[in-house]
């Protein structure tokens, strides 16, 4: 093992790294290694199942029960061999030596526990104090975090603060106990995109002060690009490249980082023109929308307005962007427009017709519109068959025969690349991508004149995140229909929309084509959003990474 | 946290409200005039009419129904029909006896049965677990009154260690009580241990997988701090209400075991209530026994909070 | 799931036992009778409080009835009524909370407020109401047992139905044009019914003990027709000089209910969607 001269030796050395269930099974690691020097952050980069997640874990000795890393393993903390350590002497590293912070805020913390003893645990089990400083260095570090009130945070409950300030809270606790090397597990996938900077921000200052090194997961390269100086990048369970992110990044060696790296968003040809003179097929007018307040015992609670008075137009053709963190109120609009929610005023008109007056010209109106939701596994009936599944919107045409809505379902499969045999499959047994691709197939069977596109891409690997927005982009231009397009993620929204709404709190703050968004911002709102966007391009630039992925030979 | 409290008691209202009037209901479905029931088959038919003026049945039901809640609400549950004593005061003699035997029996039971189930399932798998998880399932299989009676054979008949039959109350008699006690309380705490340990290891098992737990193990805590500081007060809390239900509804179960037993308890006052058509003892038994787990609920509810902050929020 | 490695087999194993057990008893119960010829009634008083022997393979009763005519008879008459009482339970809890999920409101709420009166009624408390009312018979048990568990299919199937409205694919149901009755039979229902199923399979065992329980009491199964749980009453005063009057139809209970026990934690372990691979 050659060791860099010039550093005082790393602080954690991974070495031929092979984690697996019993040993007949394939490894979920494979020949792992890597060394993070003092204070130094070093990132693994995967998408789901490439292992990252264990071989983080490794390091703590916290694999789910049937893994183990194998007997050639070696994982050294300043020299020091963690695997051969007894329980007993484990327990002394962590917390005390290795902090880690996880990826779900809302179950990573105990929800019968106040905030103040959990804080406090760590730091009586590792470090000899009394009571009153370790109640002094709690609320000097909530402090520190920027926590409005310590003293009451530390009585309070975990359900009682927001994702983001749970992360916070995690961090800070962890922090606490100044450990050498910090395990950061995803550690802002679940939060929105401004939260997400914050929390990051957080960790990497708290983490310089106390000269920490940290180990970051993340399935983000442009997180990775902005804050970590090298990287691992894993693919099904092997390092396959490492070094310095900046040449990674720009000039990666190996196909699948390239594969990542062009899975990233780029800004797709049109976009530039305010395609709104294109005949308006949907008006959306003055729409307020509240949900029923809690219902208590013998009232209701006062209902909440999700939506004030949202006016936009999406014109025939055209992909509509709908922008905001969770709770802004875009989800909510995108679902009232298809006729899942019902505004409290205001007007949705499809091709002049008033969606909001019942009837059945509104009925066979309504059939025109469909919808695309996130999460692929709820969205699709976990007993039916595919096919049976796409064909299902085919058995309201009555003039159909089991035929003709066969051969339709077949030639809808070809379009959004499913190949036939998959067919007779369970939608469990089928890939995200698949399902995703299945949801769409069933939206678009009946040629629809429009279609609500509910982060249609969030619950994905970048690759596939990557397939499906160019499926649904060229679907659109096959087929002509308009979207609108909701998401929190700029990346994808980049990619696919003509223009952009930017909504928050229940209002559109901005509007306009998407060029003059991106590159333009005049709200405050949007400009945040932007800058709190990790958009690699604009750390790297697009040229470079393409540039030197064509010079480099794999 | 008031505001759940109070919002949780006035929910129990209409529930026992309902309760009541489906008992009342039933006694009224008896085929046959109650009057009659009550004079027996000699009465004159004077006086049939005067008794059922006097029981205000010759009024419209509802009324019936309006006036007989404002009695048991007063605590006037009648008077039993063989006897002619008032029923509440019998039922609160006869509660005492069953109370003493259910809550010896479902103390125990959980504080062999939680630890059991906890520990099952942090050994998931393991011989121990498969042990436990097992014998567990066959205390589930096992009806109570048949263990109550192979117990008495061979405790009680056979090797002649404990008296078979009577009982005596631990008031009078302490030692002979606790001996009366035992095999009633054996057969139920092994009854519903089974219960109670598959529960609680189900519920552990769903919390050991959740990643507080692996925070918790991340900060460097023990084993044994991870599962009894984190995992226990969190699974606890499903058992808890398990728990609850079991200690309510064996105050009706409890009737099977003490006719094994021979104890004078409520149940058996129901049971024999029924056999002697005597109604406004069942009426009695049912309307109480109903309460006291509508009651038990309404505590478990109430001290749930306690386990999981986050239902009174 | 390899993940799991070890529990999958024992699961198997578990659940084929209680398959086993089960089915051998619904057999008895259904062709005993047909196969072993003998009348669980006919009286012979050299064989009373026999043990087993020659012409009576289990013993004699007290009456020197055969014993085990009168548990395969027994079986007969557990399985009948706790299959039916499972089915009324089911199929009346099923259109009960399919309403009052389907309707909600004002139905939802009135249903349920019943449906929760009912439900605080502990234990065995409602049965007896029941049979105190109408006297024991078979057709009684059935219908104050069926009502007993009824609320808790409701509860179950309410609970899902519920769930399931919010889920994405009744609500692609909805938007695809499909009416609210489509929606529901096509995706709902069906959807419901794992669920009901691992209730349906616990709720066989309850039936089992209550009846068993009920006919202890003397409220239940009446005499002279056979039941595991009047013949456990009936032996009671002769424990001592023939124990196997005790021992032999508590055993036929404990045995089918374990069966029904280990059958119903495979079904749910296989129906759960964790496991599902």
């Amino acid at each position: 093992m050659t060791e860099p001269s010039n550093a005082p030796g790393p602080l954690l050395s991974v070495r031929n790294l092979t984690v697996r269930p019993g040993n007949a099974l394939p490894p979920v690691v494979q020949d792992l290694s890597f060394d993070i020097a003092p204070g130094e952050m070093l990132a693994l980069v995967g998408e789901s199942g490439s292992g990252k997640t264990m071989a983080a874990r490794s390091v703590l000795r916290l694999l789910p029960a049937p893994l183990r890393p194998d007997a050639g393993s070696s994982i050294r903390l300043k020299g020091a061999e963690l695997l051969t350590l007894s329980d007993r002497e484990m327990c002394r590293v962590r917390g005390a030596r290795i902090g880690m912070v996880f990826q779900e805020p809302m179950v990573s913390l105990n929800p019968s526990m106040p905030i103040g003893r959990q804080m406090a645990e760590a730091l009586r089990l590792h470090q000899r104090l009394s009571a009153a400083e370790i109640r002094d260095r709690s609320l000097a570090m909530l402090e520190r975090i920027r926590i409005k009130d310590p003293a009451k945070c530390l009585a309070a409950w975990p359900h009682e603060f927001s994702g983001g300030m749970r992360q916070r809270i995690m961090l800070a606790s962890v922090m606490l106990l100044r450990p050498e090397l910090l395990i950061a597990d995803e550690p802002t996938t679940a939060l929105d995109t401004l939260v997400q900077r914050d929390v990051l921000d957080l960790m990497v200052e708290l983490t310089q002060e106390q000269g920490t090194g940290v180990l970051l997961i993340s399935h983000d390269l442009g997180m990775v690009a902005k804050y970590a100086p090298k990287v691992v990048v894993m693919q099904a369970g092997r390092a396959v490249e490492q070094g310095e992110s900046a040449r990674v990044l720009s000039a990666p060696a190996h196909a699948y980082t390239r594969s990542l790296i062009d899975a990233l968003p780029r800004r797709s040809a049109g976009g530039h023109r305010d395609r709104a003179e294109a005949p308006p097929l949907i008006r959306v007018e003055g729409v307020v929308i509240d949900y029923p307040g809690r219902e208590r015992l013998f009232r209701r609670d006062a209902p909440k307005r999700a939506v004030h008075g949202v006016d936009l137009t999406i014109g025939t053709g055209e992909t509509l962007a709908l922008v905001g963190a969770s709770g802004s109120g875009k989800t909510t609009l995108g679902r009232a427009i298809v006729g899942l929610v019902q505004p409290s005023a205001g007007a949705i008109r499809f091709e002049g017709h008033d969606l909001l007056q019942p009837g059945a010209q509104t009925a066979r109106l309504r059939q025109k519109m469909q919808i695309v939701f996130q999460d692929p596994y709820s969205s699709l009936d976990p007993r039916q068959r595919v096919d049976r599944v796409v064909a299902e919107p085919l058995l309201l045409d009555r003039g159909l025969s089991a035929g003709d809505r066969r051969d339709r379902v077949r030639q809808v499969f070809e379009e959004v690349g499913l190949p036939w045999v998959l067919a007779e499959r369970l939608p469990h047994q089928l890939s995200g991508g698949q399902r995703q691709r299945v949801a769409i197939a069933r939206a678009i069977v009946r040629n629809p004149a429009f279609v609500v596109a509910d982060e249609p891409v969030s619950a994905l690997d970048m690759t596939v995140q990557k397939q499906i927005l160019r499926l649904i982009r060229d679907l659109q231009a096959r087929h002509g229909f308009a979207c609108l397009f909701v998401s929190h993620d700029l990346g994808a929204v980049e990619q696919v929309a003509d223009r952009v709404a930017v909504m928050e709190n229940g209002r559109i703050v901005e509007m306009g084509a998407r060029d003059d968004i991106f590159d333009r911002p005049q709200h405050d709102y949007t400009r945040r959003l932007l800058d709190a966007a990790m958009l690699i391009d604009r750390s790297f630039g697009v040229g470079a990474a393409s540039a030197a992925g064509a010079g480099v030979p794999a | 946290m008031l505001k759940f409290l109070l919002t949780r008691i006035a929910s129990a209202v209409p529930t026992l409200l309902i309760v009541t009037a489906a008992i009342f209901a039933l006694m009224r479905m008896i085929p046959g005039d109650p009057a009659v029931l009550m004079l027996g088959d000699m009465a004159q038919p004077g006086q049939v009419e005067e008794l059922r003026q006097r029981m205000g049945l010759d009024q419209p039901l509802p009324i019936q129904f309006v006036t007989w809640l404002g009695k048991v609400l007063s605590g006037d549950f009648g008077q039993s029909i063989a006897t002619g004593e008032p029923v509440l005061p019998l039922i609160f003699e006869r509660f005492g006896v069953s109370a003493s035997v259910v809550l010896i029996a479902v103390v125990l039971a959980s504080v062999i049965a939680v630890p059991a189930g906890m520990i099952a399932a942090w050994r998931q798998n393991s011989l121990g677990d498969v042990a436990i998880v097992g014998t567990a399932t066959l205390m589930l299989s096992v009806p109570s009154f048949w263990l109550g009676l192979m117990l008495l054979t061979v405790f009680g008949l056979w090797l002649g260690w404990l008296p078979v039959v009577g009982y005596v109350s631990l008031a009078d008699d302490p030692t002979a009580g606790l001996l009366y006690l035992i095999m009633p309380v054996l057969t139920l705490v092994m009854v519903e241990a089974g219960a109670i340990t598959r529960m609680a290891r189900a519920s552990t098992i769903e919390v050991a997988r959740l990643e507080y737990i692996t925070h918790a193990r991340a900060k460097g805590l023990s084993e044994r701090a991870v599962m009894w500081r984190h995992a226990f007060r969190n699974a606890f809390a499903p058992t808890w209400t398990l728990i609850g239900l079991i200690l309510g509804s064996l105050l009706a179960n409890i009737a099977v075991t003490e006719t094994v037993f021979t104890i004078p308890g409520l149940g058996r006052m129901l049971i024999d209530g029924i056999f002697a058509r005597d109604y406004p003892v069942v009426q009695g038994c049912m309307l109480f026994i109903a309460f006291i787990y509508v009651a038990v609920n309404l505590l478990v509810d109430l001290i749930y909070p306690l386990l999981d902050p986050r239902v009174a929020a | 799931m390899s993940v799991l490695g070890l529990s999958l087999p024992r699961l198997r194993l578990n659940g084929l036992l209680g398959m086993g057990i089960l089915t051998t008893v619904v057999l008895v119960a259904i062709l005993g009778p047909v196969l072993v010829s003998g009348d669980p009634l006919a009286l012979d008083f050299r064989a009373r409080l026999m043990g087993p022997g020659p012409g009576h393979p289990l013993g004699g009763d007290e009456f020197g009835r055969d014993v085990m005519m009168r548990l395969i008879h027994g079986a007969r008459t557990s399985i009948w009524i706790a299959f039916f009482t499972t089915c009324f339970a089911i199929l009346s809890g099923l259109v009960v909370g399919i309403l009052a999920g389907f309707l909600r409101g004002w139905t939802d709420r009135v249903l349920m407020m019943f449906n929760d009166a009912l439900l605080a009624f502990p234990g065995l408390l409602l049965a007896l109401g029941f049979m105190a009312v109408f006297g024991a018979s078979r057709h009684g048990i059935i219908i104050a047992l069926g009502l007993a568990y009824m609320p808790a299919v409701v509860r179950v199937v309410r609970g899902t139905v519920l769930s399931l409205r919010e889920r994405e694919f009744v609500e692609a149901s909805r938007v695809m044009g499909n009416s609210e009755a489509v929606t529901m039979m096509r995706h709902i229902l069906p959807n419901c019914l794992a669920p009901v199923t691992v209730l349906a399979t616990t709720m066989f065992g309850w039936v089992i003990l209550a009846e068993s329980a009920l006919s202890f009491l003397g409220l239940g199964v009446p005499p002279p027709e056979p039941s595991w749980g009047n013949m456990l009453s009936t032996a009671r005063p002769y424990a001592a000089q023939a124990p196997h009057l005790i021992l032999l139809p508590g055993l036929c209970i404990s045995i089918t209910l374990l069966g029904v026990n280990m059958f119903g934690d495979a079904i749910r372990d296989w129906l759960d969607p964790k496991m599902q691979g």
